[in-house]
């Protein structure tokens, strides 16, 4: 075709083609997102530590494994509690003069998405040694160990926080094992990382592709959800699969008089609302708040701890509980 | 949603097909391998049978022999008509006579062609493009293996420098911008001007695209090990001022193409030069629209994130490879391209679906959904110039397909369009919402990446550098290693991207499911993570003897090649006069 031996009619039209196509399907698109949305009302900026933290989960390349975003769809309700919307990140731009903005929503979930992270997981003594070595915690982890954030000292200065490592994963270290700030900036960008709440009044947002609810019919206990499962989502990180806990920050809950106890309050209120009584152990959160635990919920786990490891306790019954968690929400509601 | 049968969704029905046929044609060629081996086989037995006859032969039956050989030899003189006086030849109607065909002992693999003229100057050029390519494709892939051989041993090592989020984009920036990239601009300085039928407009400028983009690399990866890097977005890791070199790069070679494609004898512009110009032209753009900051802000990142990820793959490497394969196949085969109009369709529905289908990296996600549907339409669309350009391959092979078997480089070209088309249609099939529910996120993406980046793209690449490079230097590499290189990058491959997609399939139910703790699936995977590693050591290895196999091609003692064609030994002469006048 005579149109097509002209070199310049032929790359210009090919590239005018592009161009276009390009201006309709991006160039565009992003421009209205960026323009028109906004952060939510109750948005919160990262603090200036938060800040810092974000450049070295930036720096490491953490988003190769880690994504940060909730999909409209029912598999991703265990990373938040709504989808996510492009209000979420519109507080997001340039990072400076050398480095473009980063979102950090991710392609792969080699490890969990960290949306919500600050809430499931606020324990900054969690945090350090998770960061220090993975597998102290989650023994199948692959995560790599980030113990360059960390430094040996033989003596704790005033404001230095130590890492109570297993002896297992400080071989040939003798001295103290102490955060940076840096590692302590990047455990205060994961403390912030929580989905803002949408603003009161608006719907909330459904999730496609619900599964079908497959009813249990046989016996009172099996009508509970499964123990071991939700132990496993929210508590083994810290107390462990075998339920020995770490020495020098997580208890164990094998043999705990607590769990073993008839002090059920006790017990509920720890789960609700976290426990900071022992000096020699870390401080632990309200794990049953932050993540919205129902009563059904907190009694199949505290009967998976009454019953596991060689614990023998009498297992209580969803009623007892839904008092005690009834009264708590009511006094510390105030 | 119902995840009982998962057979009965077409997403899996198409990838299931679709990872039979590369299985089948895998089997297909070792057959014919083995029916080879298995006829030299029997021929020889046949031999040692006939010697042993040869042995028996009496005095009586070899004088019988030789009387018969005198008479069949019989011949006149040859100028019983012409005479003695020496003939010419006005208008140059014999040509390409042989005279003397020598006698071959052993069944040899076809050579590659006779070597068409190049100016020495230019031959340096490609091969310093294909050279600094093939150091850039060790490193990358030795990143690449150490990385994989981190999700089976993450304690390996604990420097800040080596860890893995920090490694695995260098080991994905090297092997686009510094193995495909350089290797497919060092093979376009060969192609586009033979095809415009004139020589290059700037061999300089062919020097200075290679030291930029060599230095981009360089800086890029020791940037990102030091823990500078642009961002989240995958494959836009280099800071600005890093791929801003490689850019300048891109800029300065297209023009100098641009200018001996302009300045061309021939009337049409051959579609190769179509495909070439167009990747580096719409490269740029994608790198500036990539780069430029004022559409990135907050949702604005992610919508350009998935625009470029997939534009750099499918209009950078994709169309730059088409671009090679319609001048390169047809020559291999020495045969006209089977329906260049074909190829121009191809071409037009490229650019129309390509650059739509960005976002498909991002379904489900906080993108407008009117977006992702385009997305998802885009991809299905797709199929039209995937089959248009894999039919116009595989039909220019038809009749030619017993040149496979002699062939070192064809079968490169041959795995090298199937997984266009099997690896292309894996990603249309990935598009759908129910398999994106079950692979999105897990490791079916890396297998696909690798089974496009690598089936494709470096088989394709390996096909072209194998037949180029002999033309340009004489030295043909051993074919054992050819082969070895051939079958373990192969076999690596599968070995890589079967267990990966099995596996990660498998956690992608899991995942839906929902009864079991994510760290479940990080266990569910460890085996098939351990034959990612497996399958790469194998891919690493065949790329030590693709190496060795060009160091042969381009530094085995200089055979001195005396030109023999008429307008050789003219060009040779100007070149030698030209010499003397610089000196
Ligand atoms: C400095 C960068 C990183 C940070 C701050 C980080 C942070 C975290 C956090 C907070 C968790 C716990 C999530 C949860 O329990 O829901 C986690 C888990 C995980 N991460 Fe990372 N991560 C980083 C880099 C990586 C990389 C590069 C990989 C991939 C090789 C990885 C693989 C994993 C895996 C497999 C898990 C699940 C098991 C576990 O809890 O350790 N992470 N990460
Ligand atoms: C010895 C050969 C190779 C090995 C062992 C290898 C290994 C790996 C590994 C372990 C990853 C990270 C996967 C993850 O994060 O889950 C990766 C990613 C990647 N590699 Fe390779 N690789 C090899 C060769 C290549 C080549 C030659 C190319 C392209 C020309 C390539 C392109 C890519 C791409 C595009 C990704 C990103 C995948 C994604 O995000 O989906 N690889 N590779």
């Amino acid at each position: 075709m005579e149109f097509f031996d002209n070199h310049k009619t032929l790359f210009r039209t090919a590239l005018g083609l592009f161009v276009g196509l390009t201006i309709i399907v991006a160039i565009m698109p992003a421009i209205n997102n960026q323009e028109n949305n906004a952060p939510l009302p109750n948005y919160e900026p990262l603090s200036q530590e938060a800040y810092l933290g974000k450049k070295i989960f930036i720096d490491n390349g953490c988003v190769a494994c880690h994504t940060q975003q909730v999909r409209n769809v029912d598999m991703d309700k265990v990373w938040g509690s709504r989808p996510g919307m492009p209000a979420d990140y519109a507080g997001i731009d340039r990072t400076d003069f050398w480095r473009n903005t980063a979102t950090l929503m991710g392609t792969e979930r080699t490890g969990p998405d960290l949306t919500n992270i600050g809430t499931r997981q606020p324990s900054l003594a969690w945090n350090l040694l998770h960061l220090y070595q993975p597998r102290a915690v989650v023994e199948k982890s692959i995560m790599p160990a980030y113990s360059w954030l960390f430094e040996i000292k033989t003596e704790l200065g005033e404001k230095d926080v130590e890492v109570v490592v297993p002896d297992a994963y400080r071989k040939g270290i003798s001295g103290r094992i102490v955060a940076t700030q840096e590692a302590l900036n990047l455990v205060a960008y994961l403390q912030s990382l929580k989905q803002t709440p949408l603003p009161d009044g608006k719907t909330p947002m459904e999730f496609l592709y619900k599964k079908k609810e497959i009813p249990v019919a046989n016996g009172n206990t099996s009508s509970l959800p499964d123990g071991k499962l939700l132990y496993t989502n929210n508590c083994m990180s810290c107390h462990q699969a075998n339920g020995e806990g770490l020495k020098g920050a997580f208890p164990p809950l094998k043999g705990s008089p607590i769990v073993l106890g008839d002090d059920l309050e006790l017990f509920v209120n720890i789960i609700m609302l976290g426990y900071d009584a022992r000096p020699e152990y870390a401080v632990m959160n309200a794990v049953g708040t932050d993540n919205n635990l129902t009563p059904e919920e907190v009694t199949a786990i505290i009967n998976h701890e009454k019953t596991s490891w060689g614990n023998n306790a009498k297992t209580v019954t969803p009623e007892e509980v839904k008092k005690i968690m009834d009264f708590i929400k009511l006094t510390s509601k105030k | 949603m119902e995840t009982k049968n998962i057979f009965s969704e077409s997403g899996i029905i198409i990838t299931l097909l679709l990872i039979a046929i590369p299985i089948i044609v895998a089997s297909i060629l070792v057959i014919i391998k083995a029916k080879n081996i298995l006829n030299n086989f029997l021929k020889k037995k046949e031999l040692e049978k006939f010697n042993e006859y040869l042995k028996g032969l009496s005095n009586e039956e070899i004088q019988k022999l030789e009387q018969r050989k005198k008479e069949l030899e019989f011949s006149l003189s040859n100028n019983e008509l012409a005479g003695d006086s020496t003939p010419t030849d006005i208008k140059g109607l014999i040509d390409n006579v042989s005279e003397t065909s020598s006698l071959r002992f052993i069944e040899q693999k076809k050579k590659s062609q006779t070597r068409p003229y190049i100016e020495p100057d230019l031959t340096k050029l490609i091969l310093w493009y294909l050279g600094c390519a093939t150091f850039w494709l060790l490193f990358g892939t030795t990143v690449g293996e150490y990385v994989g051989i981190k999700f089976v041993a993450p304690d390996v090592d604990h420097y800040s420098w080596l860890s893995f989020g920090r490694l695995r984009p260098v080991h994905t920036n090297a092997v686009f911008w510094g193995w495909a990239s350089l290797a497919m601009l060092g093979l376009a300085y060969y192609v586009i001007p033979r095809v415009s039928n004139l020589p290059i407009a700037s061999i300089k400028t062919g020097y200075r695209t290679l030291i930029l983009i060599n230095t981009s690399v360089i800086l890029g990866s020791l940037f990102l090990m030091a823990g500078i890097n642009n961002g989240g977005g995958e494959y836009r890791e280099y800071i600005w001022p890093v791929m801003a070199l490689f850019g300048i790069g891109v800029i300065i070679s297209l023009k100098n193409f641009y200018k001996t494609i302009a300045k061309r004898t021939t009337k049409e512009i051959y579609v190769s030069n179509w495909y070439i110009i167009s990747a580096m032209m719409f490269l740029l753009v994608i790198a500036i629209i990539a780069y430029w900051p004022s559409w990135q802000n907050g949702l604005g990142e992610t919508i350009i994130q998935g625009y470029y990820m997939h534009q750099g793959v499918g209009m950078w490497f994709m169309l730059f490879n088409l671009g090679l394969m319609y001048y390169f196949l047809p020559q291999q085969l020495n045969k006209p391209i089977y329906s260049y109009s074909l190829g121009i369709l191809a071409f037009w529905v490229q650019i129309l679906f390509y650059t739509l289908i960005g976002t498909h990296h991002f379904i489900f996600s906080a993108i407008p959904w009117w977006l992702q549907t385009v997305a998802i339409v885009g991809s299905a669309g797709m199929i039209i110039p995937v089959v248009a350009g894999t039919t116009n391959f595989l039909m220019t092979f038809k009749g030619s397909w017993y040149k496979l078997s002699g062939s070192y480089t064809l079968p490169f070209y041959l795995i090298g369009i199937i997984f266009y088309f099997t690896g292309s249609l894996q990603g249309t099939a990935e598009a759908f919402k129910f398999t994106n529910l079950v692979w999105h996120f897990t490791d079916f993406t890396v297998a696909h990446s690798h089974l496009t980046m690598y089936g494709i793209i470096c088989f394709m690449l390996w096909g072209f550098i194998y037949t180029v490079v002999p033309r340009l230097t004489g030295k043909e590499p051993p074919q054992i290693t050819v082969g070895a290189h051939f079958w373990l990058a192969l076999i690596g491959l599968l070995f890589y991207t079967f267990p990966l997609m099995y596996g990660s399939t498998l956690r992608g139910l899991m995942w839906m499911e929902g009864t079991k703790s994510f760290i479940e699936s990080v266990e569910l995977m460890a085996p098939y993570w351990l034959w990612r590693a497996i399958g790469g050591s194998l891919m690493w290895l065949s790329h030590i003897l693709f190496a060795y196999n060009f160091y042969v091609m381009v530094k085995k003692k200089v055979e001195i090649e005396i030109p023999s064609s008429p307008k050789d030994i003219l060009i040779a002469k100007m070149v030698l006069e030209n010499q003397e006048v610089t000196n």
